[in-house]
């Protein structure tokens, strides 16, 4: 399946720094049919589009709307996730970059349709530089008239991976540590301070202008049976051209990573960053598409040379370093995990050891509080299916247990 | 720097985000000093161990001096892959200072980051705000004479 532009469909094409050259592409036309519906014909429209949260979890976003239109109380909050810190993820700053507006326009729809006065886009420290381009689009969209109903605030973060994850992010906004929050109750019914709260991802929100102003049928019609539309990829590592690719869904890893992104003697591709899942090259014809993998759609592609256990201990050093330390089976786990994958590679490990390792990945997995350390094990387990003898081969015998 | 607190907090005056306020305390500080976390958590009317469990929780805020230049080079996977480790060494020698150490002159202070989401540009690094991607030794030696 080939590459399309839905959600990149500006960049490139409009100057971001003016709304004149957004509008004369099409810009607001979403806007302005959302807000000749009523909210809920809005929700709705999104529910039967099938879109589903391009974030990782693939969640219905239309259900999420729904369940925070229907919370009770008259304050409620949209929260746009622009805090991309998976690693090899930088999709959402090419969208930051290049089509601000077409974002603003989005949170405007959302805003409008679960009935938020406020929103937030939650920039992350890393993207300040972003920032201006960003506020400057708020101000011009404001100016044009395109959000009376609602006040958008740029919230920056200071540097936490945790805080992608959406109830960590609620607590950063509120002020406080980024400490994932355990569920229920979910944001849609309580989030920022106790309201309900929808928090979505950049490039989900770039799909809401789109639907609107195409309809359903056009959305439902792009990519397979239960992943609609497409998603974009950030591709990097061993790759001659790495960049950000936006494909149908259910486009093939190799057409990505091979055709595209000129990757050769591909060992292995982790889709989905550090919380991804592991590709072997046999299975390079892997469909895109949420039932298989996908994640956030970061695409890291090793080739032969590189050492399966060196690059899955650089997996464990980073989520060790951004555990936030709330739940003891992250807490914990993160740091013995790294432990035990450094003495495989310091030849001091001993069989009983790869015994641990799974049964702390499947620990792990089942109890930690919030997704950061259930997706934590999970370049051990699929390394540990595919990649067993390389595992074995490091076991030091001499080592008593 | 206790006006400078004073002028943060009342800027912020009904907001109780300790997020917020340290932010802009160490914008102007450059760093979170222990007076000022004291006087931030007077001001907003908690406890000192609060203020200092968000002072200590977020990369980009420091409870230790920083230099005027903050260096960030990316460790991440995508950037190991493109050698990283060659930058870290060349700035490492350029400036005679190791990771998590600032300069003598308080000029600069080196640190490790995790994904800072240029791998397109594979090794990148930040100095303050700015992202430099397509590193090598020599473009790396080329940046700092900027900034010196």
């Amino acid at each position: 399946m080939p590459e399309k532009r839905v959600v990149l469909k500006n960049c490139g094409v409009i100057d971001p720094k003016d709304i004149e050259s957004f509008i004369s592409n099409g810009g607001f036309a979403g806007l302005k049919k959302a807000m000749d519906m009523t909210p809920s014909e809005v929700i709705q429209e999104i529910k039967d589009s099938n879109l589903r949260g391009r974030g990782g979890a693939g969640f219905p976003t239309g259900l999420k709307w729904d369940f925070a239109s229907k919370a009770k109380g008259d304050e409620k909050y949209v929260i746009c996730n622009a805090d991309e810190g998976e690693v090899g993820t930088f999709k959402d700053r090419v969208i930051l970059e290049e089509d601000p507006f077409s974002l603003i326009e989005a949170v405007a729809i959302a805003s409008y349709a679960i009935g938020a006065k406020e929103a937030f886009i939650y920039l992350r420290a890393e993207y300040h530089y972003l920032l201006e381009n960003l506020q400057n689009a708020i101000d011009q969209t404001k100016d044009k008239g395109f959000l009376d109903h609602v006040n958008i605030i740029i919230y920056e973060g200071a540097g936490a991976y945790v805080c992608g994850e959406e109830t960590a992010l609620i607590e950063s906004i509120e002020g406080k540590r980024g400490d994932s929050r355990p569920r229920p109750p979910f944001p849609p019914s309580e989030g920022l301070w106790g309201k309900p709260t929808i928090v979505n991802n950049v490039e989900t929100l770039m799909n809401i202008p789109r639907i609107m102003a195409e309809g359903k049928e056009w959305f439902n019609s792009i990519g397979t049976e239960s992943s609609k539309g497409t998603k974009v990829l950030s591709v990097s590592g061993d790759v001659n051209k790495p960049g950000v690719y936006e494909m149908v869904m259910g486009s093939s890893l190799k057409e990505l990573v091979e055709d595209l992104a000129g990757a050769e003697n591909v060992k292995m591709v982790q889709v989905g960053g550090a919380s991804g899942r592991i590709v072997p090259f046999e299975n390079i014809d892997t469909p895109l598409t949420f039932e298989t993998v996908l994640g956030a759609g970061g695409v890291l592609v090793f080739n032969n040379t590189r050492d399966v256990i060196e690059m899955v201990k650089k997996n464990a050093e980073f989520f060790e370093e951004e555990s936030c330390g709330k739940c003891f089976p992250c807490r914990e786990g993160t740091k013995r995990m790294l432990e035990i994958l450094e003495r495989l590679t310091e030849g001091t490990a001993s069989r009983i050891d790869l015994e641990f390792l799974e049964d702390l990945s499947e620990t792990m997995a089942l109890t930690s509080l919030c997704g950061l350390g259930q997706a934590a094990p999970n370049s051990v387990v699929d390394t540990m299916e595919f990649y067993r003898e390389e595992y074995e081969s490091r076991v030091n015998d001499k080592v008593k247990v | 720097m206790e006006k400078v607190v004073e002028e943060v907090l009342n800027r912020h005056n009904n907001n109780t985000s300790i997020l917020s306020v340290l932010k802009d305390v160490q914008e102007k500080c450059r760093y979170l000093p222990e007076e000022a976390i004291s006087q931030v958590a007077e001001g907003l009317g908690v406890s000192i161990n609060e203020v200092y469990e968000v002072a200590t929780f977020y990369s980009f805020l420091s409870t230790g001096l920083l230099g005027e230049n903050v260096i960030r080079i990316c460790k991440s996977t995508p950037c190991f892959l493109k050698s990283c480790d060659v930058i870290v060494e060349t700035v490492e020698k350029e400036l005679g200072i190791g990771i998590g150490q600032t300069t003598e002159d308080n000029k600069f202070s080196l640190q490790l980051t995790n994904c800072i989401g240029a791998c397109d540009k594979a090794p990148a690094m930040m100095i303050n705000d700015k992202i430099y991607g397509n590193l090598t030794s020599e473009k790396v030696i080329e940046i700092l004479k900027e900034y010196k």
